[in-house]
């Protein structure tokens, strides 16, 4: 497996990730792993309760787990939240708005590429889950 | 008889498996039977082909010729710009084609 | 029209740095062509045919000369001299090679144009009215709802990786002249009783293998929540829509499996949610965008009349000009259909002319139709004899608008790797035999459209008549659809029977004519009198 790349500041949870059915089950698992076809809503009601979502990206192509990201930054979650799988370097910026802040691609990614990736957008039109601002705000701030 | 086919990658022209190379004349295609997989596998690691493929053809005239008309369009170009096609200047080409 | 500041002009140079980064990474073998695929498409570059086809965007089909001499010279240096303008109001390029992709992108750029999501699994050109600021009718001008939504859409994080392709139509009037009600989201702007506007949602129509009617799931969204409301119905989209079968993955299955009831409860949840998240842009901001199209300073002295003593010329202003809402003016047609020739295509000396009277004689504006025709929008009357001998001399002159030989034609065989069938000799073969026969006239509005596979790019649901090009045990075979229509009258055509081949469907669509001849009453068009009479006479004359 490659390396994590994590952009947080606080310690990673150092146990692995429950399926979303086991989390709702169980009362002391802090980590959970969203599949795609998983609802992420139904975690909203426990977020204080989580410090890792992990979101799966068995194909990069399915884009389910974008929303899943972005549902929960919405409804307030700030733990780590982690895009797992098939991540590709051309993804990481898009996911980064979405409220990734943590990436485990299945191929090591070539760090050059990462940060040329991070760097790419000099601005963005849209409000997302991330902290960057709009272009319609800035021009008219 | 089965040809192998695909594009550059670079200039993404129409090109045929000759043997040794890739060409963008048909004629110059040989039979790949029992063999397509091998190649198109090497072709494409060492990126001399994109996107290759196996298709049945007959030869005809000496020249193969593909089985489905749209192979033969492909090998062509649009029947309907013959000034844009490998042969531009030839009367037949179109019963080729069709 | 818009015109980009500093923050658009930054990012459409950024997304060409990014192309030419994944082009060398493609090219150096760090990418496979799978992991590529999807980020070329997303960059409007297919592998086609015959090579790399490059798809550039033409937002709502609204472009200046400069532009247009932009696409010329792209034509020229790095194509064979032509280009197609499309059903979607783009245009496309056949013979590209991807080592030049990104600098044709950068050339672009350099004229505010792009390649921007024209292909791929994302939301692509919106499109519009192209008689948008022209048109008597229209509540309000569409287009700046339709460019306030693409910069939404573009580069949008959550969804560029959506089950399927994702199309968006933006009207603002009761004439549908944008098949507004077959896109994946149809937007028509209306005015509600108290005189304010707002937006109409349909959602969930297309083409293809399904054709689908749009369901209104909401008759009126206030203007000034927009993007909320679309940020809505994509997100439903991409949670919910499939993704187990890439024929049954457009949004218009998603409607019709959940019913547009439940469609419409979900996204009504989540517009709620959203309404809190402050995705909206501010009204400043629509504002700043609706003050780049205000009306063209036409001059309210200019002449009516006409001068119709030549008869071709007068036979062009009938046929290829629209009633504008300022007196004295015309929106005119050119048309890219001559009898016997490729629908939609100009070569670059006759793009490079159309820029040069868009120029002179249409306030610097011109407009793609996605019935692939070119509109000047703002024609003075006075100046239409100009306008139309310069026309004619450079073979776009056809007086043939909505007529039998305004066929609209997907490039089909010729051109695409998913066709079955070649659409443009039968388009050709077609408009030769109703010219031939003088028919052309007497027949009226018929709206002819040819698709040469089941995806539907020639809208062959929509045709008065329609032809499907299928393949039959490797023959080419063509299937004949009578009733439909793409306009407020909107519905899906039907099969007549059994498919003819290439010489069949030709005298079939004649056959289907003549009864229309035969059964019409006052003032009905071809499709009208098929509505009134049915298909039993048309199936009778067909096959016996």
């Amino acid at each position: 497996m490659a390396d994590t790349l994590r952009y947080r500041e606080d310690e990673p949870v150092d146990h692995p990730a429950v399926t979303v059915d086991a989390f709702l089950d169980q009362s002391n698992a802090s980590a959970v792993r969203i599949e795609p076809g998983d609802d992420a809503r139904e975690l909203v009601p426990h977020l204080e309760r989580l410090a890792l979502v992990e979101v799966n990206f068995p194909a990069f192509g399915d884009g389910r787990g974008y929303s899943s990201a972005r549902i929960l930054r919405e409804a307030g979650y700030d733990g780590e939240l982690r895009a797992v799988g098939d991540v590709l370097v051309d993804q990481l910026a898009y996911m980064r708005r979405c409220g990734f802040d943590a990436f485990e691609p299945d191929q090591q990614l070539d760090m050059d590429d990462v940060e040329a990736a991070f760097d790419r957008w000099p601005d963005v039109y849209q409000k997302a889950a991330d902290t960057r601002t709009p272009i319609w705000a800035k021009r008219h701030s | 008889m089965r040809l192998l086919t695909g594009n550059d990658l670079k200039t993404g022209a129409v090109t045929w498996w000759t043997g040794k190379d890739w060409s963008i004349h048909i004629e110059e295609a040989v039979n790949v039977s029992g063999n397509e997989d091998e190649i198109a596998r090497r072709e494409e690691a060492a990126r001399r082909v994109n996107v290759p493929y196996a298709v049945d053809a007959e030869m005809h005239d000496g020249s193969p010729r593909p089985s489905h008309i749209k192979e033969r369009v492909r090998a062509l170009g649009p029947t309907v710009r013959p000034d844009l096609t490998l042969k531009p200047a030839d009367p037949e080409i179109g019963n080729w084609v069709i | 029209m818009y015109k980009y500041d500093q923050y658009d002009q930054a990012m459409v140079d950024a997304r060409v740095e990014e192309f030419r980064d994944q082009a060398r990474r493609r090219l150096e073998g760090k990418l496979t062509e799978d992991q590529f695929k999807p980020l070329r498409l997303m960059n409007g570059l297919y592998l086609q045919l015959h090579a790399y086809m490059l798809r550039v965007a033409i937002p709502y089909g609204t472009l200046d000369s400069r532009q247009m001499h932009a696409l010329a010279d792209i034509a020229d240096k790095y194509d064979r001299g032509y280009g197609h303008f499309t059903t979607r109001q783009n245009i496309q390029y056949n013979w590209i090679r991807l080592e030049d992709a990104a600098d044709i992108l950068a050339d672009l750029a350099k004229v505010e144009m792009h390649a921007i999501q024209t292909s791929g699994n994302c939301i692509r050109n919106i499109s519009s009215d192209h008689f948008a600021g022209a048109a008597a009718d229209e509540v309000v001008d569409p287009r700046p709802y339709a460019e306030l939504l693409r910069q939404w859409s573009s580069f949008h994080p959550e969804f560029s990786y959506l089950p399927r392709k994702f199309k968006i139509a933006v009207i603002a009037s009761e004439k549908d002249r944008a098949a507004m009600r077959l896109h994946d989201i149809g937007i028509n702007i209306v005015k509600n009783d108290a005189g304010e506007l707002g937006a109409a949602f349909y959602v969930g129509g297309g083409m293809g293998r399904t054709p689908m009617i749009a369901p209104c799931i909401n008759p009126f969204v206030p203007l000034d929540q927009l993007v909320t409301y679309c940020e809505a119905c994509l997100r439903v989209y991409n949670r919910c829509g499939r993704r187990d079968n890439k024929y049954k993955a457009r949004i218009k299955i998603l409607v019709h499996e959940l019913g547009a009831e439940e469609y419409t409860r979900q996204v009504e949840e989540e517009f709620a949610h959203l309404l809190e998240q402050g995705v909206e842009p501010p009204h400043d901001e629509l504002m700043r965008i609706i003050r780049m199209f205000e009306a063209p300073n036409t001059d309210q002295t200019a002449p009516n009349d006409i001068d119709r003593s030549d008869p071709d010329f007068a036979l062009w202003v009938d046929r290829n000009t629209v009633a504008h809402k300022a007196s004295g003016y015309v929106s005119a047609v050119i048309s890219l259909k001559p009898v016997g020739g490729i629908p939609g295509d100009a070569t670059a000396k006759q793009m490079h002319l159309m820029a040069d009277l868009a120029k002179e004689y249409s306030f610097d504006e011109l407009r793609v139709m996605h019935t692939q025709n070119i509109v000047l929008p703002h024609v003075r009357k006075a100046d239409l004899h100009a306008l139309w001998t310069a026309l004619d001399q450079a073979g776009l002159g056809s007086p043939n608008l909505d007529t039998v030989e305004d066929i609209i034609a997907c490039p089909g065989l010729d051109y695409c790797s998913l066709a079955n069938a070649r659409s443009i000799p039968i388009a050709q073969r077609i408009s030769e035999r109703f010219a031939e026969t003088g028919k052309t006239g007497t027949l009226g509005e018929l709206k002819l459209k040819i698709s040469g596979c089941i995806n539907a790019c020639g809208h062959h649901h929509a045709g008065h008549i329609g032809i499907l090009g299928v393949d039959r045990k490797g023959v080419e075979n063509y299937q004949l659809l009578l009733g439909g229509s793409e306009a407020e009258d909107v519905s899906l055509a039907k099969i007549t029977g059994p498919g003819f081949d290439e010489n069949g469907i030709v005298n079939a669509v004649e056959t289907v004519t003549t009864v229309y001849e035969r059964e019409r009453q006052d003032g009905e068009r071809f499709v009208d009198t098929y509505r009134r009479i049915g298909m039993n006479p048309f199936k009778e004359a067909l096959y016996g």
